[in-house]
């Protein structure tokens, strides 16, 4: 029998639509696809070794980096981690935004999802009505932590200052006009038959090849498989609010799709109970041997300038021992396995990175179906480069 | 709380659980690395743990801390019954532990990555090559003894002393 050729295709590192500097290395009888290999590293920066040599506070400024599409979810789940090592107990305040904060996290990462998969696709307006709304965001970014995408705005026992007065005008602001626009979104793409027809049944993936492939979050949701960290082992107040966990049938690109519009809805109904009920009080933790005092007291008292002295020159100091820390962030279960040998900085961090495992499960979506289709998929399982090279 | 996973691992591996604790609510257990894949795939099975999802797996380097050098973190969970348990491996350079991926496909992309970082070996992995760094990179960055940068200052009073153009060491002798 004669070997049937193929043919060996690069699509990126400098495609755009696969998000970033992924490359695809496809080998194709026609336009079907034999074997897929997604091969990354480009945007490698050795986040995981230049933590080991900062202190635990200067480290937060880089996990923005890594998802730089959901910062905050990157802050929480490595303040998180610390908390967890070192038992922190963190105000009430501060958990209350950050949940709301990360829930709008959620909502910003999927809307650049939506805008630029949908674009993928050829559905070009998507990506100027998502951005648009996306910026309500971005400037509440900037409202809380001065800073419109590299917040930085968790701190280890709380957060770093203060919300500003006016702020839950603004997050009703958005309550008010996000429904109206999500439901626009359904309209232009649901039941749109060029949007039908390039995503129903394309990358197919049953549960139990989901689980195998470890894919998580709303890629896993997708095949129907309930599993939400957020309610599974709740961290910060999550179990305080209550909220459905949006699952589809055929894990295909359509189900993945609607999973993740309906969590941004399931988002604003968390920060819609939560926002009514933020309660006074501390924003950090008041104890002095992980958070500075308040500015105000450093000028004054003796004792406090001492506590922000030894805070700036050697940080805090957990105790030796390991721990793993993860959430929900919006692509998937994002951990930190963090050790400690009991000095300023930390011995080793690592974070399980949503999209590093997600991308991994490529293959099997894209082998025997069509070129186009490898669009459709990688935009599906919402990757951010930033956070597979790390 | 002594969980289902504690009580039935004492049951059935008493002899080869190393170490068994408790740590900040997880519970974490040592074990050698001729066992892994047996106990990994009690561990999936048993019809009262189902840990069926791998979520992670991960290494870190204890140069001159521990007799054994590196320490292999495996941490699974139960989607059904929301438990979680890390295992975790001890060996020294130049051993080599045998591949999760007949087990789970998700540990081959991530014991890529730790071969990557650290060397370490995985036997019977089906495509253990470098992931994140370029294929031509000598050393394993996220061990200790790699340094975090190579960059020599150049500071005037010191500039007999340094080589112009100092050649990264991890670049082979090929280019300069």
């Amino acid at each position: 029998m004669a070997k049937r050729d193929t043919m060996i295709i690069n699509m990126g590192p400098q495609h755009p639509a696969t998000h970033g500097v992924l490359r695809v290395r496809l080998e194709l009888d026609g336009e079907t696809i034999v074997d897929a290999e997604p091969i990354i590293g480009y945007l490698h920066t050795g986040i995981e070794k230049n933590m080991e040599a900062k202190t635990y506070s200067q480290a937060i400024t880089m996990t923005d980096r890594m998802d730089y599409l959901a910062p905050m979810s990157n802050n929480l789940v490595y303040v998180g981690a610390v908390e967890k090592l070192m038992e922190v107990k963190v105000p009430p305040r501060a958990e209350y935004v950050r949940v709301i904060m990360a829930e709008l996290t959620r909502l910003n990462s999927h809307l650049v999802w939506l805008g630029t998969h949908a674009l993928d696709i050829g559905a070009m307006s998507m990506a100027l009505y998502c951005f648009r709304e996306r910026e309500m965001i971005t400037q509440m970014y900037e409202f809380v932590s001065g800073v419109r995408m590299m917040s930085s705005y968790f701190r280890v026992g709380g957060l770093a200052q203060d919300i500003p007065a006016g702020f839950d005008k603004r997050v009703k602001e958005i309550l008010r006009v996000f429904p109206i626009k999500i439901d626009e979104y359904e309209g232009l793409l649901t039941d749109n038959r060029i949007w039908r027809k390039r995503t129903i049944g394309v990358g197919t993936i049953s549960a139990e090849d989901a689980i195998d492939a470890g894919l998580s979050g709303p890629s896993l949701r997708a095949s129907g498989v309930e599993w939400d960290i957020r309610k599974s082992d709740p961290y910060s107040y999550y179990d305080k609010f209550e909220f459905d966990i949006p699952t589809g049938k055929n894990g295909d690109v359509f189900d993945r799709y609607q999973v993740r519009v309906e969590e941004m809805r399931q988002s604003l109904r968390i920060i819609s109970q939560a926002v009514e009920s933020i309660p006074d009080g501390p924003y950090i933790t008041e104890d002095r041997k992980i958070a500075s005092p308040p500015k105000e007291e450093v000028l004054k008292g003796m004792e406090q300038l001492i506590h922000h002295f030894k805070l700036v020159v050697h940080g805090f100091q957990p105790p030796p021992g390991d721990v793993y820390f993860c959430i929900e962030s919006p692509k998937g279960e994002i951990g930190c396995y963090l050790v400690s040998d009991g000095t300023k900085k930390p011995y080793r961090v690592h974070f399980r990175p949503p999209s590093f495992v997600n991308i991994s499960a490529l293959p099997r979506l894209v082998i025997g179906r069509m070129i186009a289709d490898v669009i459709a998929c990688i935009g599906s399982i919402d990757i951010v480069l930033g956070e597979i090279d790390r | 709380m002594a969980s289902i996973i504690e009580n039935k691992l004492k049951k059935e591996y008493s002899d080869k659980i190393l170490e068994i604790y408790n740590f900040r609510g997880d519970l974490n257990i040592v074990i050698q690395p001729q066992d892994l894949l047996e106990i990994c795939r009690y561990l999936k099975t048993d019809p009262e743990l189902k840990l069926n999802f791998l979520s992670c797996v991960t290494a870190a380097d204890y140069l001159g801390l521990r007799e054994k050098r590196f320490e292999v973190i495996y941490i699974l969970f139960s989607i059904q019954f929301h438990h979680r348990l890390i295992i975790k491996i001890r060996i020294d350079e130049g051993e080599s532990i045998s591949t999760l991926s007949s087990l789970w496909s998700t540990s081959n992309w991530q014991e890529r990555e730790i071969y990557d970082m650290f060397g370490i070996k995985f036997a019977d992995h089906p495509n253990l090559k470098r992931i994140l760094m370029d294929d031509d990179w000598i050393g394993y960055p996220q061990r200790k003894d790699f340094p975090l940068t190579y960059e020599v200052p150049n500071f005037s009073y010191n500039k007999d002393e340094i080589d112009p153009r100092p050649k990264a060491p991890w670049r082979g002798d090929s280019d300069g």
